[in-house]
Order: structure tokens, then C-alpha cells, then sequence
């Protein structure tokens, strides 16, 4: 036991009050809102909304694999398109902007104990900046020759070459002219999520007594503030490339016969670049999923998270690690077979700080009193998805299973299972436990199981069989595969299968956003602090929290956010903010 | 992409330097209470503003990392031709040098209180920093009346490209320093008024570090610097 002398009547003297900008009208008020809370629900509807249009454009992809042949309005073209602006708004405009404007936005600020973020004016803009960025890429639909068909990672010189869909158009015009609206926009936000987590927090909030969640957002920040100018970089050339026709990627290259005017430019430049910014993003996506399913587990297993110290080390190490490990998207362009090797070894070594995690969860749950709430639901499922992502993770950083199987469904099975169910599931399950804090009443827990279920079990049955498909040989990025001699009967069948099941689980999307809608006015009362949770955010004067988050005075930090049943204490949890010494309070063991 | 790693090693460095003065071997589930050996782990005594532009320096300074190591990778390619840089860039840099100078003089008399010598470093600094865009501008007209465009080799695609992006970032900080010279005039707090000026004076520095930067890479001297490097390491 470290000797602290606990200091209950200190009054919240040497933090300096900040100066809150008070809205004056509707419109300051709820439009150009300069509140992180508002901001967060602005970022989240914009980013659900973006999804919705890619949640149609994968039922589209998959009525075109599930059904070949049989709708004509699906031609490759169209179907490359769907593909690639699937994947981008997938990663970029949903995952990242949900995780980072959204969640990270409203519980920074509350869950370090600020009054907002610590330059509000910017943060209001990189939301206006972003919706421009959604409302460009949403515009190139309606553009001539149609978005862009590049796939996600845009890989030129295909590109911007007149084969591609929109290459010649002005479909990567404004697909490029998006993303770097969207990391200008970013760039604005992620100051505001750094440095509230550095200068924002309380008093007795040092950074060893955050909760998980802000570590995993603010790890990812830092990460993404390091990542994202490589995509800008990529980006900018590419753009010069194909308006002012440099020749940054364009290596010499004959079009129809004739020969371009692009010469000796690097697409293997552009892959680094690229990966240089792809691969962080995934970590990106999984390390403020991490963090709030520590939180999600803990509160709903009454229990303190397993390893605390452990879970800040790993998320730091998974952060740095992220960034030597870029190459190893690369191993079917070629390279160096010991910089294969390199690559290879330390994208192994990040499954080590990745399965102290999962360890930690397990052993968190482990005689726990388990709560199966629906958030509690939507954790486990992280665990179990995750896991089996991360599992043909290890495959696939090793060159010689990577090769064959590169190009293939697994590939498509093991991304979307790691990067794309996992965090879902996360995002799922922080929405039904931050959803009373945000408008003070529950969602139905009769549609929320039926959600779950249906999202769980039915993202199993889509993705589970894509491995099968992979190792059969089924190529991914094809449009049409009926004469594929690979393409057995049960091949097709397992095929229709997946896509009957796409659209189920797109069905169950449905009833949650109308769970999501209908709540707002019909759900049960919350209460203050429905969970009995520890953290900031739930010990608020007023639910939804009011402007300035806490009331006259800022709440001053005792504890560590994780004191559930703690021996000799009333009840089974320690707001951050109750004085008073309990314990001895259990060492995780 | 050895330019951009060695960035992240910098930062990485700094990174971990903070970290390791957030007691990150603490147990927080054995400490309850407000220990007083924690206050000085609530916040840096720095002002919000200047880390945040600190953090905000550091994403641009990667940007430029990330340019840089495009750089060196596409020079390789056999088909680069250096262009010869115009002799305008010299003035133009002495310029920079000397805005960035004014801005120093600037924050300094801000500490002292003295408004007038305030208002006259902020006026220089705005005009120098003018001047320089205006150079630069006037070196890209050079650069193409001598028919070196910009599509018609990498090394020129590149020159354009970096100057480019340099110079936007240099008319960003002139839209801060704007408004910093009309609250000097305005009347503003001396203490927020000194807040303004130290925070464009570190913009500026860095900027100018990074002129100096990319001038000795389009120059050609940080290809030889980096070859006699490597030399030494084999």
C-alpha cells in the first residue's frame, strides 16, 4: 500500500475556470455548436448516415456475388465502385470519425472531468470540415462516370487511368479531394482529443487513474495525427498526377495504344505511402475499441478491470509497433526477402501486447458478477470476433501463407472479422451504454437483444464461410465467377448463402436505428447513472449533461475509475469523485 | 522511408520522456485520496495554447518527413534531372531569416511590456513574410519561363510541390500573425497579447527551420550529407 494521507476537504483550488463560450441562439446552440456533446452527436449522425449508404452499396455487392448474372443494372464497373466506396466510407468516414469525433468527442471531456475540450472554435470547425468531406465523396455518386472503382487503396497508375472506373472522370478527382478535406478536418479534431487529455483533466486525474476508453481514444489520436499525413501526402501527389500530369506514382505507360505522357513514376511509392497510413488506421479503429470494451466489461462484470497498468502498456506498445509493420500489405508486390522477414517479425510481435489484452479481458470476467446486459453482450462478442480475426491475422503476417492466400475471399474474411465486426460490435455496445447519457432514457431491451443476436450470429455466418471460400481459391475483387472452374456448386450455394445473410443482418441495422429514434421520446427513464458506474461521466449534476458538463465546481478525483465491490465499501461501486478511503482495496489477482 | 522513421524515432522519444513522468509503474488501485506528490501530474504549467501547437508542429513537421522521404525514394528512379535553383532563393530565405528575427525581438519586447516596439516587430515580420511569399512566387515564374514546368520532370514535380505546400503553411501563420497585429493595435491584454506573439514567433522558427530544411534538400546537399552518412555506417 502506497501511503497517501487522503486528503478529503481540499477545495478545487489551482484549477483555473475556463472561459466557456455561451451560445446565445437556436442556431449557436445546436447547429454551429461550439460543444464538444453536441458536436459528438453531429459527428455520430453524420458518420451513421454515411454508413447507411455503405451498409446498401455491400447488399448491392453481395446481390451481384450471392446472384450472378442475374441484375443487369450490377456491371463490373458498378460493382468495382461499390467495392471501393464501400471499403473507403467503411474504414475512413464511419470507423474512424465514429470512434474519434464521435465517442471521443463526448467522453473526453467528461470523462477526464472538462468543462468541454480545450479549444472548442476548432473543434466546431473540424465537424463542418468533415461533413464537406462526406458531402464531396457523396457528390462523386451523382458525377459523371461515377465514383471511383480503384478499390480502397486506390493503387495507381490503375487508378487514374481511363480503364477504371472514374479514373479518367472526375470520380478520384473528388474522391482524393475528400480525403484530404477529411484529414484537414481531422487534423483540427485530434488536436482538441490530444490536448483536453494532456491539459484538460482535473484535478487527481493523473493519467494512470483514466479510464481505458480515453487511453485506447487518445493512443489512437496521437497515431492518427502521425498517420493520417502520409494518406495526405499520397493524396496531394496523386491528385497532381492526374490533373497537372505528373509523374510522382505514374511509371511510362501506353493507354489504348497510345503512350501516356506519364513517366518513371513509383506505384511502389504510392503502396508505401499508403500502408504508411493504412496500417496504423487499423489500430486506429481497434484501440479506442479496446479501451471501451475494458470499460464496457468492467462496469457490467462488477469488477476491476484485470491488469490495469498492463492495459495502458499495451495499448502504448501496440500504438508504437503499429508503425514498423506497414510493409507487410506490400509482400505481393515484391520485396527484399530479409525486409519480408523484418516485416513479418514484428507484426508478430505485435499478437504479444494484442493477447495480454484479451488475456486481461478474460481474467476481468473471470469470477465476476457478470451482467448480461446488452452492452455486456456486444463486449463479449467483441472478444470472441476479435480474437478470431487476430488468430488468421497470424497467418497472413507470415509471406509464405500471405502469397496464395492474398488475393482471396480469406483476406476479405479476416479484415472484415478483425477491423470491421470487432469494432462494430464495440461501437454497438458503447451506444446502448453511453445511450442514457446522452438523452437520459434506455433503449428498448427487447429490440436491443434481437439486434444483437441477429448482428452477432448472422456476421458469423457471412464471414465464417469466406475463409472456406479463401482457401478454396475463390478470388477476391471479382466481379463476375460463374465460369471460374474453382467455383464449385457449393461454392455458388455458400455464396447465395452469405448474401441471404448480408441482408439479414442489414435488416437488424434497421430495427436498431429505429431503437435508436424511437428511445429518444418512449425509452424507460435512465436516471443519473443507470450502470452504477464509477466513471466521470455518469456522476453529472444533470442528465443529459448540461453546458460546462459539471455543475458549479469541477469534481476532484480520489480513486482509479475501476473500484467495483470493493470489501467494506456501502455499495458495489466508488464514483472517481467519492473522498473517503475503502479498502483494503483488492489487488487483481 | 528511413527520413520519415527517423521523424517518428524523435517523436517516439519525446513521447516516451512524457510518459515515463506520468508514474506509469504506479498501482492506482492500491492509491485512494489526493496525494500531493499528484499535483504535479495534473497538467503542464505550459499554456494550453503552446502544446497545442507544439502537437500541432509535430504533424506538420511529419507531413514534411513524409515529402521529404517520397523525395529521396523517387529521386532513385533514373529518369530525375536536379533543376538548377534560382539565386532568388537565397533573398528570399535571408527574408525568412529575418522575419523570424523581427518575431523573436517581438516576443521579447512583449515580455518587457514595451507595445510600441511590439506593434513595429509584428508590422516587420508581416512585411518580411510577404516579401518572402512574393519571392518565392517570383522564383516560380523564373523556374517556368526557363522551361522548367512542373510536369516536365519529378525533381521539378517535387520542387513545386514541397515549396508549395511550404508556402501555404507560411500563409496559414500570416492569417495568426493578422490577427495578432490588429489586438495590438486594438488594445488587447498585454499577457494574451504576449501569448499571441510567442505563439507566432514558434510557428515561425519552425517554419523557418523547415525552409532550411527542404532549401538544403532541393539544393542537393542533403542527398551528399545523407551518402557520406551512409559511407561512414559501411
Amino acid at each position: 500500500m502506497v501511503d497517501i494521507t487522503p486528503a478529503d476537504g481540499i477545495p478545487p483550488a489551482e484549477v483555473a475556470e475556463v472561459e466557456l463560450y455561451h451560445p446565445h441562439g437556436w442556431w449557436t446552440k445546436y447547429v454551429f455548436s461550439q460543444d464538444a456533446k453536441v458536436i459528438a452527436v453531429q459527428y455520430s449522425a453524420t458518420a451513421t448516415a454515411i454508413g447507411l449508404v455503405a451498409l446498401v452499396l455491400s447488399w448491392l455487392m453481395r446481390l451481384q456475388l450471392g446472384f450472378p448474372g442475374t441484375f443487369d443494372f450490377i456491371t463490373p464497373e458498378a460493382y468495382y465502385q461499390f467495392i471501393t466506396m464501400h471499403g473507403m466510407i467503411m474504414v475512413i468516414y464511419l470507423l474512424t470519425a465514429l470512434f474519434l469525433g464521435g465517442f471521443g468527442n463526448y467522453l473526453i471531456p467528461l470523462m477526464v472531468g472538462a468543462r468541454d475540450m480545450v479549444f472548442p472554435y476548432v473543434n466546431m470547425l473540424s465537424y463542418w470540415i468533415y461533413l464537406l468531406a462526406v458531402l464531396v465523396l457523396v457528390s462523386s455518386f451523382f458525377a459523371p462516370g461515377g465514383p471511383t472503382g480503384a478499390g480502397w487503396t486506390l493503387y495507381p497508375p490503375q487508378a487514374i487511368m481511363s480503364g477504371t472506373p472514374g479514373g479518367q472522370d472526375w470520380g478520384i478527382i473528388l474522391m482524393l479531394s475528400s480525403l484530404i478535406l477529411f484529414i484537414i478536418g481531422f487534423t483540427m479534431g485530434g488536436l482538441n482529443y490530444v490536448v483536453t487529455v494532456l491539459q484538460g483533466r482535473t484535478r487527481g486525474m493523473t493519467m494512470m487513474r483514466l479510464p481505458l476508453t480515453v487511453w485506447g481514444i487518445f493512443t489512437a489520436t496521437v497515431m492518427a495525427l502521425l498517420a493520417f499525413p502520409a494518406l495526405f501526402v499520397a493524396s496531394v501527389m496523386m491528385l497532381l498526377d492526374r490533373v497537372l500530369g505528373t509523374s510522382f506514382f505514374m511509371p511510362a505507360i501506353s493507354e489504348m495504344g497510345e503512350q501516356l505522357q506519364h513517366n518513371g513514376g513509383s506505384p511502389i511509392l504510392f503502396q508505401h505511402l499508403f500502408w504508411f497510413f493504412g496500417h496504423p488506421e487499423v489500430y486506429i479503429v481497434a484501440l479506442p475499441a479496446f479501451g471501451i470494451v475494458s470499460d464496457l466489461i468492467s462496469t457490467h462484470a462488477r469488477k476491476n478491470i484485470f491488469g490495469y497498468r498492463m492495459m495502458v502498456w499495451a495499448i502504448v506498445g501496440i500504438g508504437a509497433l503499429s508503425f514498423v509493420v506497414w510493409a507487410h500489405h506490400m509482400y505481393v508486390s515484391g520485396m527484399h526477402p530479409y525486409f519480408g522477414f523484418f516485416f513479418a517479425t514484428t507484426t508478430l510481435i505485435i499478437a504479444i501486447p494484442t493477447a495480454i489484452k484479451v488475456y486481461n479481458w478474460v481474467l476481468t470476467l473471470w469470477r465476476g458478477d457478470i451482467h448480461l446486459t446488452i452492452p455486456m453482450l456486444f463486449a463479449l462478442a467483441f472478444i470472441v470476433t476479435f480474437v478470431n480475426g487476430g488468430l488468421t491475422g497470424l497467418f497472413l503476417g507470415n509471406v509464405v501463407v500471405d502469397v496464395p492466400l492474398s488475393d482471396t475471399m480469406f483476406v476479405v474474411a479476416h479484415f472484415h472479422m478483425v477491423m470491421g465486426v470487432a469494432p462494430i460490435l464495440v461501437v454497438f455496445g458503447a451506444i446502448y451504454h453511453w445511450y442514457p447519457k446522452v438523452t437520459g432514457r434506455m433503449l428498448d431491451e427487447t429490440l436491443g437483444r434481437f439486434h444483437f443476436w441477429v448482428t452477432f450470429l448472422g456476421a458469423y455466418l457471412i464471414f465464417f464461410p469466406m475463409h472456406y471460400l479463401g482457401l478454396m481459391g475463390v478470388p477476391r475483387r471479382y466481379a463476375e465467377l460463374t465460369d471460374m472452374t474453382i467455383m464449385t456448386e457449393s461454392a455458388h450455394h455458400l455464396n447465395s448463402f452469405i448474401s441471404i445473410m448480408a441482408f439479414i443482418v442489414g435488416f437488424a441495422q434497421m430495427v436498431f436505428l429505429f431503437n435508436l429514434i424511437w428511445s429518444i421520446r418512449h425509452g424507460r427513464e435512465a436516471g443519473g447513472n443507470p450502470w452504477r458506474a464509477t466513471t466521470l461521466e455518469w456522476q453529472t449534476p444533470q442528465t443529459p449533461p448540461a453546458h460546462g458538463n459539471f455543475g458549479k465546481d469541477l469534481p476532484i478525483v480520489y480513486r482509479w475509475a475501476y473500484d467495483y465491490s470493493v470489501p467494506g465499501a456501502k455499495e458495489d461501486f466508488i464514483p472517481q469523485n467519492m473522498p473517503g478511503s475503502f479498502g483494503p482495496s483488492r489487488e487483481p489477482a | 522511408m528511413s527520413v520519415i522513421l527517423v521523424f517518428l524515432l524523435v517523436i517516439a522519444g519525446f513521447a516516451g520522456w512524457w510518459l515515463s513522468h506520468q508514474r506509469l509503474m504506479a498501482k492506482p488501485w492500491l492509491e485512494q485520496g489526493l496525494a500531493s506528490d499528484f499535483v504535479g501530474l495534473d497538467r503542464s504549467a505550459l499554456p494550453t495554447a503552446k502544446i497545442g501547437l507544439g502537437v500541432f508542429l509535430a504533424v506538420v513537421g511529419c507531413l514534411f518527413a513524409l515529402f521529404t522521404s517520397a523525395y529521396f525514394m523517387r529521386m532513385a528512379v533514373s529518369d530525375w534531372q536536379p533543376l538548377p535553383l534560382p539565386r532568388l532563393l537565397w533573398l528570399n530565405t535571408g527574408v525568412l531569416v529575418l522575419s523570424s528575427v523581427a518575431l523573436h525581438c517581438t516576443s521579447v519586447a512583449a515580455r518587457r511590456g514595451q507595445i510600441d516596439t511590439v506593434r513595429l516587430g509584428l508590422a516587420t515580420a508581416g512585411l518580411t513574410t510577404l516579401a518572402f511569399l512574393v519571392g518565392q512566387l517570383m522564383a516560380w515564374r523564373q523556374l517556368t519561363a526557363d522551361g522548367y514546368f512542373l510536369a516536365s520532370n519529378p525533381a521539378n514535380s517535387f520542387f513545386y510541390l514541397i515549396t508549395g505546400m511550404h508556402g501555404l503553411h507560411v500563409l496559414g501563420g500570416l492569417v495568426a500573425l493578422g490577427r495578432t497585429t490588429t489586438s495590438a493595435w486594438a488594445g488587447t491584454r498585454p499577457e494574451r497579447l504576449r501569448l499571441g506573439v510567442e505563439l507566432c514567433a514558434m510557428y515561425w522558427h519552425f517554419l523557418l527551420f523547415v525552409w532550411l530544411a527542404i532549401f538544403a534538400l532541393l539544393a542537393g546537399w542533403a542527398a551528399t550529407f545523407i551518402d557520406i552518412c551512409r559511407q561512414m555506417l559501411t
